[in-house]
This record gives C-alpha cells, structure tokens and sequence, in this order.
C-alpha cells in the first residue's frame, strides 16, 4: 500500500510514519510544504492520503481526487454508515484520509487507527509540553515577585513566599496570578 | 440566566461578517446563545465540523449545503440552509497583462464586451496548447457556478475551452503571481490581496454577472435544526439583527475593527472597510471604484431563503455536469432551502416576510413591491448580464420530460 501523509507539523508528520513503520507499512511519502503539494500528489498515486484535518489545501485535494479519480473517495464513504463513530473518532483527533476506489475497508481500518491514535498521542505529548512551558513560566514570576518583596519589604524568602500565598488565599487567586499583579504594578509604579 | 451555546463554523472571508458581529455585538447573547465560532482554513474541514458534530451551523458556500445533501463527495447527509448569510462580493481577477488585453484597468467596464475579448483570448491559448487556467474557491460554491454563468453565455465553453481548478483564497494571489493560474474568482479581501499585491487585475464582479447572485449560507444539520429548533430561531435573530448593524452607516469602523481581528479574518481594516461599502480596487494605483450592490449582507430581504436560488443553483451544478440531471434531486436540493423556518424565526420580530417562496430569478429590473405576509417589502434589480431570467417551474418540467 503506498500512503502519502499530508501536514504541516513535520514533528507529527514523522511521528504518524513511525507508527505506520512499526505496523509493517513502509512505502510511505511526507508531504510538510502547501507548494506544489497537489501536483506531487497526483504524481505519486497513493492508495491513502493522510492529511491533518486542519489542513489549508483540503478542498483543493478533494477536486483533485474527484477530477483525477487518482483517489476517489473520502474514508467517510468507505465506512459502513452504522459505523460512523470510526469517523468521528479520525475527525475528534484531527485527521481525515482519502481512499483509492476498490480498497477493502479491512485494508484502511488499521492505517486510520495508527493515525488516529498518533494524532492523539502527538496532541497530549503538545499538551503537556505546553502545560511545562506555563509552568515554568509561572515559577519565573513567583521567584521574581518573591525577590522584589525580599528587597522591599527586608524580609527572608520564607516570610515573602507566605505573604505571596496568605494574599492569593484573602484574595482567591492563584498564587502566580498574585505574583504577575505585583510585578505589573512594580513595573507601573516601581519608580515612585 | 446560563446561556445555551452554539458552535458555528466559518472561513475567514469579510461574509462571515453576520455570524461575527452576532457574537461580538452582543445579539447572540441576548438571544440566550453564547455563540462559539471555529475557524477554518478549507470547506471541507467546516463541512466535517458540522457533519461529525465540531459544530452546530456553520458560514457555507451555499451549493455546498446542496452537494452535501446530494451526497456528492460525502455520504448524503441532510443539511438546512434557513437563513442566507449574504449576496454576492466576488470578483474575476486576471493576470494584469492578460487583464490589459480585455479591459479598460483599473475600473469597471461592459461585462459582455470583456467577455467577448476574453473568448478570443481563451482560444487563442487553447489554439496553442495552453487553456487559461481559472482557479474558484470550492468546486461546489458561486464562484463557480457564477464564473461558468458568465463564460458559457459569452461563448466560452467552461468544461471544454478553459480549465477550471480550485484553489484555496489564502493561496490565490500567490498562484497568480507564480502563474499557476491566469485568474481567479474569489472572496472579499482576497481580490484585493491580489491587487495590491500587484499580481492581479479585477476584471469584473459577481455582481455584474448577477445582480443578486446567491453567496453565503447559514447551514446546520436537518435533525439538529429540527430537534433545537427554539435555540435555531433565536440565532436567526440575532444574525437578522447582525444584517441591520451591518448595514448601519454609523457602525463602518467598528466593523472594519471587529472583522480585521486576529481570531476573525486577521487582515487589514481598511481593505475590509472598503468592500464593506462596495468599493472595490481593480487595479494597483487606481482608485477604488463604488459599485452597487457588489456585497449585499441584509437589505430588500437578502437573507431571505428564496427557494428558487437553490433551483438555479442546481441548475448550475447540471449545466457544469456535476450531477446527472434528475427531478428528485432537483425537489432535494430545492428542499435545502428552508423558507418557513426563516419565517417561524423572524415573525415575531415583526420584520417584512415575502409571501412566496420561490420568484422568477433575474425577472426584476427596476425597484417593485413584492406581496408579503407582513411589513412593506421592495426588491431592486436582480438581472442577470445578458438579460435572461430563470424560471424554477420551467427548469422542474424540462428535467420531468
């Protein structure tokens, strides 16, 4: 089966040829640049197109395949209509997939459940990148707005870290919100 | 009081303006909605969206609400359209140096007369080898189906004497530019990206091809529509009252602002500003020039679901042999256009409701009173360039025999 995977995102790109790799699927094409991209397309004749459901050049794909017939069919027309959740599944994780006419459907269901659970895995590991990202960001401010009370107020970082929470606690907030306000109000008025 | 949400898709183009401002002015809210809009970059991610549940209603090329209950390219799935989201605001943009050959740049001419000179030039690339490539925005939208309109009646053969090819809008100034295509007709900002860009040459409008050419649809689910459809006639209310702000001289700048914003179309205020009052640039250096009625988002009932527009559309889709012409599909696609549900929903609002249906499309040509169930209701012209009109009664027999 030749395949061809269509994003943007080269990381999640290449993370969907791995898991297809280690299902045995290795006639595989990437496709991560929008030029040139439907011509290319039509030049390699896959069986399957993966493409991110997100994916700026769908509707000129989809003439393409119709015109062409290289590709005939979205996968919603290859699954039975009972089984329509199969799609749903692609469409919640963000992938949809083109199918050559004549393809059995047992053929697909194992490169669009690859897919599916790669786009989702790919979006927690985003997830949890981003949610380290806030999270760091969030000790940056804290430490900061601790220091500036230390040096203000002459107190030790235990005193200025309690001071921080018993505020976000009167206040309820988030102790990193406290600390971006007080930082905010330093900038506004630290030279007074 | 807990507000019930609605998700709406859309595509970042100055006609998803009603939905917009029916968030941002605050009319969803007071109908009850907080209104949800996801953006997209392609139709069929909207048309997805809308078919595996992303969304509830989404801002669609109205044909595509036709081929998607047709069941072209996708299992038929039933869709509504019960409120039209807006008239025309496309345009035909060449190559400049093609452009020059057919036209007066830089300002509107006689479309008939650049049609012809447009023939010529079609024959003489496809004498050599190379057809004029015209990029549209969806195979199944207006742009198509008005560009095909204008071709066939000035006796260029759109299936046989040039090449029509979609392209997405956000690409097509650069297709032009690398001359993957001779033209293209496209959205609001998108002609004027090209221009100003330098790589394009308005030619001529939709507008002057149709006077009242059918564009954007609301479209949402039949079951959905059906199973909500209180929550359905509140947001038709607030996109009718999103049509009144949008036509309100003193709200120009707000909108401009509120549409150019990152989350929305992300482009220049001052472009959107523009084809908002129908001024459109055809050329780089020239003067915007006013044209009436080039986008026509609310007045003389324009979101009014006149089921003959769905007719005509079919009959487009026939004429381009998009589908095999037949009489039950002709009564579906006629069906995807809900006129009653827009009445249900804007009746109580008081504002005026056509009594029919259904009119002889282009059969207009001068300001008349039309018969209406309430209010006073006046439709300006609505001709099509070469004076024909389109009969929905004489189209139905014609596919019966």
């Amino acid at each position: 089966l030749r395949i061809a995977i269509v994003d943007e995102n080269p990381a999640r790109a290449a993370v969907i040829e791995e898991g297809l790799a280690a299902s045995g699927l290795t006639d595989v094409t990437l496709f991560t640049q929008r030029h040139g991209l439907v011509a290319q397309i039509e030049r390699l004749m896959p069986d399957v197109v993966l493409i991110d459901l997100a994916n700026p050049r769908r509707d000129e794909l989809e003439e393409l395949f119709i015109v062409s017939r290289a590709i005939a069919t979205p996968i919603a027309m290859f699954v039975d209509q009972a089984d329509s959740h199969a799609i749903e599944a692609a469409i919640d994780a963000g992938v949809s997939a083109y199918v050559v006419d004549g393809l059995k459907p047992e053929r697909i269901k194992p490169i669009i459940d690859v897919a599916i659970k790669r786009f989702n895995a790919f979006a927690r590991l985003r997830a949890e990148l981003d949610d380290a990202k806030s999270q760091l960001a969030e000790h940056k401010s804290i430490d900061a707005a601790k220091a500036l009370l230390m040096m203000k107020r002459g107190i030790d970082e235990p005193a200025a870290y309690a001071l921080l929470r018993k505020s976000a606690m009167d206040s309820g907030r988030r102790i990193a919100d406290v600390a971006d306000a007080l930082l905010t109000a330093e900038k506004l008025l630290g030279g007074l | 009081m807990s507000l019930d949400i609605v998700r709406l898709g859309f595509l970042p183009l100055v006609d998803a303006a009603l939905p917009i401002l029916a968030r941002e002015l605050g009319y969803a809210e007071e109908e009850g909605i907080e209104l949800r809009l996801i953006r997209d970059m392609s139709w069929a991610t909207v048309q997805d969206r809308l078919l595996y549940g992303h969304s509830d209603a989404a801002h669609m090329v109205a044909p595509l609400a036709i081929a998607t209950t047709l069941g072209l390219g996708r299992p038929a799935a039933s869709l509504s359209v019960p409120f039209v989201l807006g008239l025309n605001g496309n345009a035909i943009t060449l190559r400049p140096e093609l452009a020059a050959k057919i036209t007066e740049v830089g300002r509107p001419g006689n479309i008939k007369e650049i049609g012809a000179q447009l023939r010529a030039l079609a024959n003489e690339a496809k004498a050599l080898g190379k057809p004029l490539r015209l990029g549209v925005v969806h195979r199944y939208s207006s742009h198509n189906y008005m560009l095909r309109y204008w071709l066939m009646r000035c006796g260029i053969d759109p299936n046989a004497d040039v090449e029509i090819v979609t392209i997405a809008p956000p690409f097509a100034a650069d297709a032009l530019e690398a001359m993957e295509v001779d033209g293209i007709c496209v959205g609001a900002p998108w002609n004027s990206v090209a221009v100003e860009r330098g790589v394009g040459v308005v030619v001529a409008t939709t507008s002057q091809i149709w006077r009242r050419g059918v564009e954007k649809a609301l479209a949402m689910r039949t079951d959905w529509m059906e199973a909500e459809s209180a929550l359905a006639h509140r947001l038709i209310r607030a996109l009718y009252r999103a049509g009144i702000a949008f036509i309100d001289p003193a709200r120009i700048e707000q909108i401009g602002e509120i549409l150019s914003r990152p989350e929305y179309l992300d482009g220049s205020a001052e472009a959107i500003k523009r084809v908002t009052q129908d001024y459109v640039l055809f050329a780089k250096g020239f003067e915007p020039v006013q044209i009436p009625d080039f986008m026509f988002q609310h007045r003389e009932a324009a979101n009014f679901p006149w089921v003959s527009q769905a007719a005509w559309l079919y009959a487009q889709m026939v004429e381009a042999k998009h589908v095999m012409p037949n009489a039950a599909d002709y009564v579906a696609a006629q069906g995807v256009f809900r006129p009653d549900v827009y009445r249900s929903a804007l009746g109580p609002m008081g504002v005026p409701l056509p009594g029919a249906s259904s009119k002889l499309e282009g059969g207009i040509s001068g300001p008349t009173g039309v018969g209406s169930i309430q209010g006073r209701l006046i439709l300006g012209t609505d001709s099509f360039f070469d004076g024909q009109s389109f009969d929905p009664e004489a189209f139905g027999k014609l596919l019966a025999q």
